[in-house]
């Protein structure tokens, strides 16, 4: 009998079993009950049903909505804290990022339960302003997970670049334009990727706050409750190809620049 | 609460993914009895609603000071009955205590594997397990009046056991196989300083654009569908030639539970108005919303309308309860034992009957409706404690100038002129926790069950609750679609640009 050697390979063990038990596994059953009916009978139906039925479409539009303000929100308004805190030469620039992140160290349900209460305040009338309080929640959520990656990839940034760029005349505003927001763009993608998705399907967030708004997640949710698991199991895996397709695209893009960033 | 409201709808989306698993695992552990072992422990699975039970560790000022003794609840319920049981029986009992967040969780968990001997659903889920011969019928002996230890059949609110005497399914009389626990109806909380009596009473005000914004509705397709039918049916159910029809409750069951394509119909466009004109649909929030104000009416159960106005009252911030005029939805939570958990065990049986008996035995009765706030099925029978803590609750002071008489003889002995059974309240407790958990008899009379629907039924409505909910795209404005269209031209437009790019760095 051979003696069992233990091998770097070996470490990865563990995480395999856990990959194939919790992501494989429920991705299989995932697929089985999207493809099949109440019978157990292999069918399209479910895929046909989620484009043929006008609210189901309309929900995705309506998530889209909500996640692309809410992506395009967190970006504006993290990126020049990120780079603010990444280019200035404070010796506390760690405990600064630590200040932002550290929101996500209260339990979310305690910090959405106040954000009602101060939205409240502010608006009077929650259900006044829906798509709004949807935007400002999810935002307030993610945030922390767009501010993170920027601020690492700016922080690594070859400064030479920039000097170059600086010295063969460039302004302050083309150097920026030019040559840091290219190099910056891996931070960015990865952080549009970071909230873009929850803010699609996170609904937990939305029901606290203010139960009237539904997305996609609310829509699974609802499938699942009503013993309808063809269907919810259905529109998980549209959205999933969704992200895949995401995935694909933006790294294509994120490749592209940093070639062309370096390229400068 | 918040915890319990994430439970439910993670546990659902994971739900699916283990449920295999699960199940596998499950099954292979089934324990093996051992018949020898008489001395050993019973133990049995219990699984009742969250915060559906005394958990006792009363402050000291919260005794109940009744003329016939004291009521304190020191230790939680399920301590007690299991010393209670060894006492009387000389069997030890343990009992595993678990929770459910809805009826549909429920069933879930039963479905996916999870055992248990005796649960508490509401009258349409114990029906739907009855159908399913999931259940086992109770003891002969658990109907045996002569046993001074079977509290819940000499207690029994008569009202109640002819409920459960006169409704079935399939044939199966509800009394044979499910022992009530508690029981109310449904109705409206509202603030009475905004919103007038009338409108409070009828279903309507939930698309009054009068309160825009200031209604809520529950979550939960049933009891909106109720709500729903109650409004659109509005003008037949209150016409006097309804009402005085002699066969006006079997009429008014049948109405309201009516799931016809074009109830369906009616139902979802008056959802949708809701849904424009409400706040919310809350699964949880809807009691906070009501005591801090942020709405002025939210459709509620008593149980839960109880503890929103007793919640209210301690700010000295007024809320009031009503039942509307259409029709008012009444629920019963049940008892009943599951065959594949007690697995023809008779001692496991005995124990869960001792079970029912133990919660319905009058001091514990109030002890559990004091904590909870829910009013139970025992009436008390011989033993007057129940009715003396309802009295104790809600009678007036002596100063009071403005009284009623509240009858409440329908519930206890069965006939309500009953000179025993009146209490003599402040006139706005008609308005009240007093009206709120022992509804009028001429809210009981206008009351229907909701019944247990078949599957294609209940696919149709649980879809058109998803499309009440959802936003639809034909619904969507035209700058949307402008929007949209710029959007997705943008996006391809930046895609094939970079593309272009890349292939000129190549070169």
């Amino acid at each position: 009998m051979k003696k069992y050697s233990f091998s770097r390979k070996s470490l990865g063990i563990p995480y395999a079993i856990f990959l194939v038990l919790f992501v494989v596994l429920p991705l299989l059953v995932l697929l089985f009950y999207a493809f099949t009916d109440g019978t157990g009978r292999p069918t399209l139906d479910n895929l046909l049903g989620f484009f043929t039925d006008p609210n189901t479409i309309g929900t995705l539009v309506y998530s889209l909505a909500v996640a692309v303000v809410t992506t395009i929100v967190s970006l504006l308004l993290a990126y020049p804290i990120a780079y603010i805190l990444a280019r200035s030469h404070l010796k506390t620039k760690g405990v600064i990022v630590m200040i932002f992140v550290m929101p996500m160290w209260i339990n979310f349900s305690l910090r959405i339960t106040a954000l009602k209460e101060i939205l409240t305040l502010l608006e009077g009338n929650l259900a006044n302003f829906q798509f709004l309080n949807a935007v400002i929640g999810m935002t307030y959520d993610f945030l922390p997970f767009m501010i993170l990656p920027i601020f690492n990839t700016i922080s690594k940034l070859d400064n030479s670049l920039v000097e170059a760029a600086r010295d063969l005349g460039a302004t302050n505003a083309k150097a920026f334009l030019k040559v840091i927001l290219p190099l910056s763009m891996p931070g960015i993608i990865s952080g549009v990727a970071m909230v873009f998705l929850p803010a699609m399907t996170n609904y937990v967030v939305l029901d606290m706050l203010y139960n009237s708004t539904y997305i996609m997640g609310s829509l699974i949710g609802s499938y699942f409750a009503a013993y309808n698991w063809h269907s919810g199991s259905m529109i998980a895996l549209v959205l999933l190809a969704l992200v895949c397709l995401f995935t694909i695209v933006s790294g294509d893009d994120g490749k592209e620049d940093r070639r062309g960033g370096a390229l400068l | 609460m918040m915890t319990h409201f994430l439970k439910n709808k993670m546990a659902r989306a994971t739900a699916a993914v283990l449920a295999g698993l699960m199940a596998a695992g499950l099954l292979t552990v089934l324990p093996v009895e051992n018949v020898e072992a008489a001395e050993k422990p019973v133990t049995i699975r219990v699984c009742n609603w969250e915060e559906y039970i005394d958990l006792g560790e009363w402050d000291e000022e919260e005794v109940i000071d009744l003329e016939s003794g004291d009521i304190f609840g020191e230790n939680a319920m399920v301590d007690d009955f299991e010393t209670w049981y060894e006492e009387t029986y000389g069997v030890k009992v343990k009992v595993e205590y678990s929770t459910f967040g809805t009826n549909e969780d429920l069933y879930t968990m039963l479905t996916i594997g999870d055992v248990y001997d005796m649960v508490c659903p509401s009258e349409y889920m114990i029906m739907k397990l009855m159908a399913e011969d999931k259940v086992q019928p109770l003891s002969d002996e658990f109907f045996d009046e002569t046993d001074e230890n079977n509290y819940y059949i000499k207690g029994v609110s008569p009202y109640i056991r002819s409920v459960f005497e006169e409704n079935d399914i399939n044939g199966m009389t509800w009394d044979k196989y499910a022992a009530g626990y508690m029981w109310g109806v449904t109705g409206l909380v509202y603030n009475p300083d905004e919103v007038s009596k009338e409108d409070a009473e009828s279903w309507t005000v939930l698309t009054d654009p009068a309160y825009k914004h200031q209604v809520t509705i529950k979550d939960n397709v049933r009891d909106s569908y109720f709500a729903a039918i109650g409004a659109v049916k509005a003008d037949l159910l209150t016409s006097d030639e309804f009402v005085n029809d002699p066969a006006y409750h079997d009429n008014l069951k049948a109405e309201m539970n009516d799931v016809s394509p074009e109830a369906l119909e009616a139902g979802l466009d008056f959802l949708q108005d809701v849904k424009k004109n409400s706040y919310s649909f809350e699964t949880d929030s809807g009691k906070t919303d009501m005591i801090t104000g942020k709405v002025l009416v939210n459709y509620q159960w008593s149980g839960d309308a109880v503890y929103t106005m007793d919640q209210a009252d301690e700010d000295d911030y007024y809320l009031a309860f009503a039942v509307p005029k259409e029709s008012t939805n009444i629920y019963f939570d049940g008892w009943c034992m599951l065959k594949n958990g007690l697995a023809q065990d008779s001692r496991k049986q005995h124990a869960c009957e001792a079970f029912i008996n133990f919660l319905s035995r009058p001091d514990n009765v109030v002890r559990n409706m004091y904590y909870i706030g829910y009013t139970s099925v025992i009436a008390g029978g011989d033993d007057s404690r129940v009715f003396e803590y309802a009295d104790w609750c809600y009678s007036a002071e002596d100063d009071e100038e403005e009284v009623v008489d509240y009858p409440l003889g329908y519930f206890f002995s069965g006939d309500n002129e009953d000179e025993d059974y009146i209490i003599t309240a402040p006139a706005e407790a008609m308005d009240r926790q007093l009206m709120a958990q022992y509804p009028t008899e001429d809210v009981i009379r206008r009351s229907s069950i909701m019944m247990y629907f078949n599957e294609d039924v209940n696919a149709a409505i649980n879809q058109m609750w998803i499309n009440v909910r959802c936003f639809n795209i034909l619904d969507m404005p035209v700058w949307g679609w402008i929007v949209l269209v710029v959007g997705v031209v943008l996006v391809i437009w930046g895609l094939v640009r970079a593309r272009r790019r890349r292939k000129m760095f190549r070169k």
